[in-house]
C-alpha cells in the first residue's frame, strides 16, 4: 500500500513536506494503524501517538484523505489509494502528526467538565430514574480525540473565543445530567458571542465524529434552552 | 548534574485509574502534587475497560462483602492475602458510591439505584451460588466512564499534571528511600528530576510483553521495569491473566459482561462446552477455568474456523434491545473488528493475554514492601504502589472480572490516603544523591550515541514471540526452560538496541526503546518466575503438575502456598509467606477449588 504522510520535524525540517512510504501488508493488518506501526519499522522517525488501537482512547486522530478519523478503526479495506496523511487541521504541529492540543483542552476545561452538586452528598447513590440516564447516551461517550473541533470552521477561525463542538458536547452532558445543579450557571458561562454562538449547524463535527456522536444536536439543545429561559 | 530540579510533596507517575483516585486525595488535601503520564489522563488504559468495577452494593438482591471476599480468595487459588482482600472488599461500595457522587453515569434500575450485573466467579452464600449481581456498570464502557470522571473531579481539584512525561528511573538514596523520579519531556526532550517527599508509581501492566494482548501499545511495564533497576523485587509474575474473549486476530477485549448479560461460547459443533468443565457456574466460571477449557477445546480438535483455532461467542438469542443497551461498545467492536454483527451471528473468541496479578509488593496501605531486617515486609520509605503495577495481592493467582477497577479505586484512594500521614510526618525534602539521574542520563546516551545497533520494532517482536511461545495460558516445563534461556538471550540484545532518530523533538522511537527497558525486565521475570514455580496454581498451569490426590488441580499448599520476588540482579528468587490472616474476619481455608 502507498501511504504519503505530511512530515515536519522543526529540529531538521525548514518547512513541512509530504514523504512516501510503500507498506508491504500482511494478512493480519487490518486498520490504518496496523500500516503506520510499519511505517514507524522502516522509519523510525516518523512520530504519531496511538495507545488503545481500538478506538477508546482518542490519541491516534489524523485527517486520513482528507477527512478527520482515528486511524486504529478505520480499515486499510475501506482506503483508496494512496492514503494521504496529515496531522489535523488548525492546531499547532509539533511534529509530523502530532499536533499541539493545549487549546483544545483548555476550551474543555473552560465549561467546567464535572458534576457539581452542592447538597451534601447522601449515604448511599443519587438516586437517579433509567430515563434521566438514558439522557446521557450520546454525550458521556466522547473520547476527546477532537476529531470534531479540528474539523469546524468557527474552530479555525476562533479556537480561543469559541468553544468547539468537543467542549460544548461536554457543556450539555452535564446541563442533561439530573444529578447536575449548574445549569444557570453553566448557561451562563456560554452565554457570549463567540462561546457557543459561533456554531452555525455546518454540522462537520456530526460528519467526522468516529463514536457517532452529535455535537450539533446538543448545541442546538443548549441554545434551546438559552431562548427558554429569556422567555 | 545540570539538571532541572522541580520539588513536589508528591509525584504520581501514571494518570489511570489508580493514580487519579490518589491525585484526587492528594490535591484535596491541599498538597503540591504532580502527576505524569506519557499520555493525556483520558487516554490511560483504563478507558477500556468495559463490564464493571465489582462491589457488594446489594442492589439487585442480597449480597454482602463477605460474599465477595470469599469469591476474591477462591478466585485467587488461595494466592491472595486475605488482609488485602478484606480491605478491598469492605471499601468497595464505599469508593464506589464515591465514583456516583463524583458524577460517574452509572446504568439505573427502575428504583433510580445502580444497576448491577453478573460476572464470572462472584457468587452468591461464601462461593455456594447461584450468581450474584455485583458488577456496578456503565453500560460496557465502565472503565471511560470511570476515567473520564476521574479526570473531571482533577480538573475541579486543580491537579497539576506533566502531560506527555515519562518517568525514566526511580531515585533513591543510600538508605533505600525513595526522593522522586528522573523523567523526560517528550515534546522537548528534556530530562528533570522530580523530587518528592512521597512518589506513587500507578504505571499499569505490561501486557505488551505478549504478542497477542488486549493491551495498548503504551502497557509496557514502566514502574515494574524502574522499581526492578533499583533493586525493588517483584512480586508473583508468575501469574499472568488470558481473558477468554480476545477478538480472533485482533486481540480486542470482548467483556465478561456479554456472559453476564446471558451470552455463552460455543465449539464447533455448536456445543456449550462450558457446562463440562465448570457444571455450576459454565460461562460464568472465573476467568482461569474458561481460558484453559478453550484452550482444551482448541487442541482437541473441536475450535470453529477453516483452521479450527477460535471459539465463537453467541449474544444474538439475547435481542438487539439488551444488547444495544447493555452492550453498545461490544457489538461496534464486533463490527469493526470481527466483521460480524453480534445481532446475527456469534464473534470469533480466543483467551487473550489480558492483566498481570503481580506487580510491586505491597501492603493494603499501598506502602512498597521489601524483605529486610524486620522480616519479609519492610516498607520502603517514601515510596507508594497503586492499581495493575502493584501486587497487594489481592488477586493472587487469577483475578476475578470487575475486581481491576475496584482494586483501582480502593487503593489509589488508600496510597493517596497514606502517602498524606506520610508527607505529615516527615516534613522537609532529603538531600538528592549525587547521581541522582546517573542511571537515566545512561541509558540516554547510549541510546544517543549507538550507531546501528538491533532494531527496537524486531528486538521487541522477539520478546512478545517468545512469551507467547513459552509462557501462555498452558506451560510446559521444557518450553518453560527454553523460555528462560530466550529471553535472557533478548535480554542482551535490548542493551544493544539503537535508533536512527535522534531529534529532540517528540521522538517517539526514544520512547519505544527506553518502553523496552521496562519490558525486558517483566518479561524476564515473569519467565524465570514462571519456570520455577513447581506446582499448578490459578492462571499458572503446567503440564507437569495435574491434580491428584491431595493435589487439587495441580496445586501444591505444602510447598507452594507462598509468594514469589524476583530480583532484576541475577534473576534471583526469594519466597514469602502468603497473609491467611483477614483483618477482622475468620481465615478463608485453602481448599480445591470447583466452579
Amino acid at each position: 500500500m502507498h501511504i504519503r504522510i505530511l512530515r515536519y520535524d522543526p529540529d531538521r525540517d525548514a518547512k513541512p513536506y509530504f514523504k512516501d512510504y510503500d507498506v508491504a501488508l500482511d494478512a493480519s493488518d487490518r486498520m490504518l494503524l496496523d500500516a503506520l506501526v510499519k511505517v514507524k519499522a522502516m522509519d523510525d522517525s516518523f512520530a504519531f501517538r496511538r495507545s488503545c488501537r481500538e478506538g477508546v482512547c482518542g490519541s491516534d486522530a489524523m485527517t486520513i484523505n482528507g477527512k478527520n478519523g482515528l486511524a486504529c478503526i478505520t480499515k486499510l479495506a475501506d482506503l483508496k489509494g494512496p492514503v494521504e496523511l496529515r496531522p489535523l487541521p488548525g492546531l499547532p504541529v509539533i511534529r509530523d502528526l502530532i499536533v499541539d492540543m493545549t487549546q483544545f483542552f483548555k476550551q474543555y476545561h473552560s465549561i467546567r467538565p464535572y458534576l457539581v452538586n452542592d447538597e451534601p452528598p447522601p449515604e448511599k447513590e443519587r438516586r437517579q430514574s433509567p430515563e434521566d440516564r438514558e439522557a446521557l447516551d450520546g454525550l458521556y461517550e466522547c473520547i476527546l480525540c477532537a476529531c470534531c473541533s479540528t474539523a469546524c470552521p468557527s474552530f479555525w477561525w476562533n479556537p480561543d473565543k469559541f468553544v468547539g463542538p468537543a467542549g460544548l458536547l461536554q457543556a450539555y452532558r452535564f446541563i442533561a445530567d439530573s444529578r447536575d445543579q449548574a445549569t444557570n450557571e453553566r448557561l451562563d458561562n456560554l452565554e457570549d458571542p463567540y462561546r457557543l454562538f459561533r456554531c452555525h449547524s455546518i454540522m462537520n463535527c456530526v460528519d467526522v465524529c468516529p463514536k457517532g456522536l452529535n455535537p450539533t444536536r446538543a448545541i442546538g439543545k443548549i441554545k434551546a434552552l438559552m431562548v427558554k429561559r429569556s422567555v | 548534574m545540570g539538571l532541572a530540579v522541580r520539588q513536589f510533596d508528591a509525584v504520581v507517575v501514571g494518570a489511570g485509574g489508580a493514580g487519579l483516585r490518589a491525585s484526587l486525595q492528594l490535591a484535596e488535601a491541599g498538597l503540591k502534587v504532580a502527576v505524569l503520564s506519557k499520555v493525556f489522563p483520558t487516554r490511560s488504559h483504563t478507558v477500556a475497560a468495559q463490564g464493571g468495577i465489582g462491589a457488594a452494593l446489594g442492589n439487585m438482591g442480597p449480597d454482602s462483602w463477605q460474599w465477595h471476599m470469599y469469591d476474591t480468595i477462591k478466585g485467587s487459588d488461595w494466592l491472595g492475602d486475605q488482609d488485602a482482600i478484606e480491605f478491598l472488599c469492605r471499601e468497595a461500595p464505599k469508593v464506589v458510591i464515591e465514583l456516583e457522587h463524583f458524577g460517574l453515569p452509572f446504568d439505573r434500575n427502575d428504583n433510580g439505584t445502580i444497576y448491577q450485573r453478573p460476572f464470572g466467579g462472584h457468587m452468591q452464600n461464601m462461593g455456594a451460588g447461584p450468581a450474584v449481581q455485583r458488577s456496578c456498570c456503565a453500560a460496557d464502557r465502565t472503565g471511560h466512564a470511570m476515567l473520564h470522571t476521574l479526570y473531571q473531579r482533577n480538573v475541579r481539584a486543580n491537579t497539576q499534571f506533566f502531560v506527555e512525561w515519562m518517568a525514566l528511573d526511580l531515585i533513591r538514596d543510600a538508605s533505600g528511600q525513595v526522593l522522586g523520579v528522573t523523567a523526560l519531556e517528550m515534546e522537548t526532550g528534556e530530562v528533570s528530576i522530580l523530587q518528592a517527599r512521597a512518589t506513587l508509581f500507578a504505571t499499569g501492566g505490561a501486557g505488551r510483553i505478549f504478542a497477542a494482548s488486549t493491551n495498548a501499545f503504551i502497557n509496557t511495564g514502566d514502574g515494574l521495569g524502574m522499581a526492578a533497576r533499583a533493586g525493588i523485587p517483584l512480586e508473583d509474575l508468575e501469574f499472568y491473566q488470558f481473558h477468554p474473549t480476545g477478538v480472533y486476530g485482533a486481540g480486542v477485549l470482548i467483556t465478561e459482561a456479554v456472559r453476564g448479560e446471558g451470552g455463552y461460547l460455543l465449539n464447533k459443533g455448536g456445543e456449550r462446552f462450558m457446562e463440562r468443565y465448570a457444571p455450576t457456574a459454565k460461562d460464568l466460571a472465573s476467568r482461569d477455568v474458561v481460558s484453559r477449557a478453550m484452550a482444551t477445546e482448541i487442541k482437541e480438535g473441536r475450535g470453529a474456523g477453516p483452521d479450527a483455532d477460535y471459539l465463537l461467542l453467541k449474544l444474538d438469542h439475547l435481542g438487539p434491545e439488551v444488547i444495544e443497551k447493555r452492550l453498545p461498545g461490544i457489538r461496534e467492536i464486533a463490527k469493526k473488528f470481527a466483521n460480524v454483527d453480534p445481532v446475527r451471528d456469534p464473534i470469533p473468541v480466543v483467551p487473550t493475554a489480558h492483566y498481570q496479578m503481580g506487580g510491586i509488593p505491597t501492603n493494603y496501605h499501598g506502602e512498597v514492601v521489601v524483605p529486610g531486617r524486620d522480616g519479609p515486609n519492610n516498607v520502603v520509605p517514601g515510596f507508594y504502589a497503586a492499581g495493575e503495577c502493584a501486587c497487594a495481592s489481592v488477586h493472587g493467582a487469577n483475578r476475578l472480572g470487575t475486581n481491576s477497577l475496584t482494586d483501582l479505586v480502593v487503593f489509589g484512594k488508600a496510597s493517596g490516603d497514606s502517602m498524606i500521614r506520610f508527607l505529615q510526618e516527615n516534613p522537609g525534602h532529603q538531600t538528592l544523591p549525587a547521581d541522582a539521574a546517573e542511571r537515566s542520563m545512561a541509558r540516554l546516551a547510549r541510546l544517543d550515541g549507538q550507531k546501528g545497533g538491533e532494531s527496537v520494532y524486531e528486538v521487541g517482536n522477539e520478546l512478545r514471540r517468545t512469551m507467547q511461545a513459552h509462557c501462555g495460558v498452558f506451560r510446559f516445563p521444557d518450553l518453560l526452560a527454553e523460555g528462560v534461556k530466550k529471553i535472557r538471550a533478548v535480554s542482551e540484545r535490548v542493551a544493544r538496541t539503537g535508533i536512527a532518530d535522534k531529534s529532540q523533538v517528540f521522538n517517539t522511537a526514544r520512547v519505544e526503546a527506553l518502553e523496552l527497558d521496562n519490558l525486558i525486565e517483566v518479561a524476564r521475570a515473569t519467565m524465570v518466575s514462571a519456570d520455577a514455580r513447581k506446582e499448578s496454581r490459578g492462571a499458572h498451569d503446567r503440564a507437569d503438575c495435574h491434580d491428584r490426590p491431595g493435589f487439587p488441580n495441580g496445586r501444591d499448599d505444602q510447598n507452594w502456598l507462598k509468594h514469589t520476588l524476583w530480583y532484576k540482579d541475577g534473576d534471583r528468587l526469594e519466597y514469602k509467606p502468603v497473609n491467611l490472616k483477614p483483618l477482622t474476619v475468620e481465615t478463608i481455608p485453602p481448599k480445591a477449588r470447583a466452579y
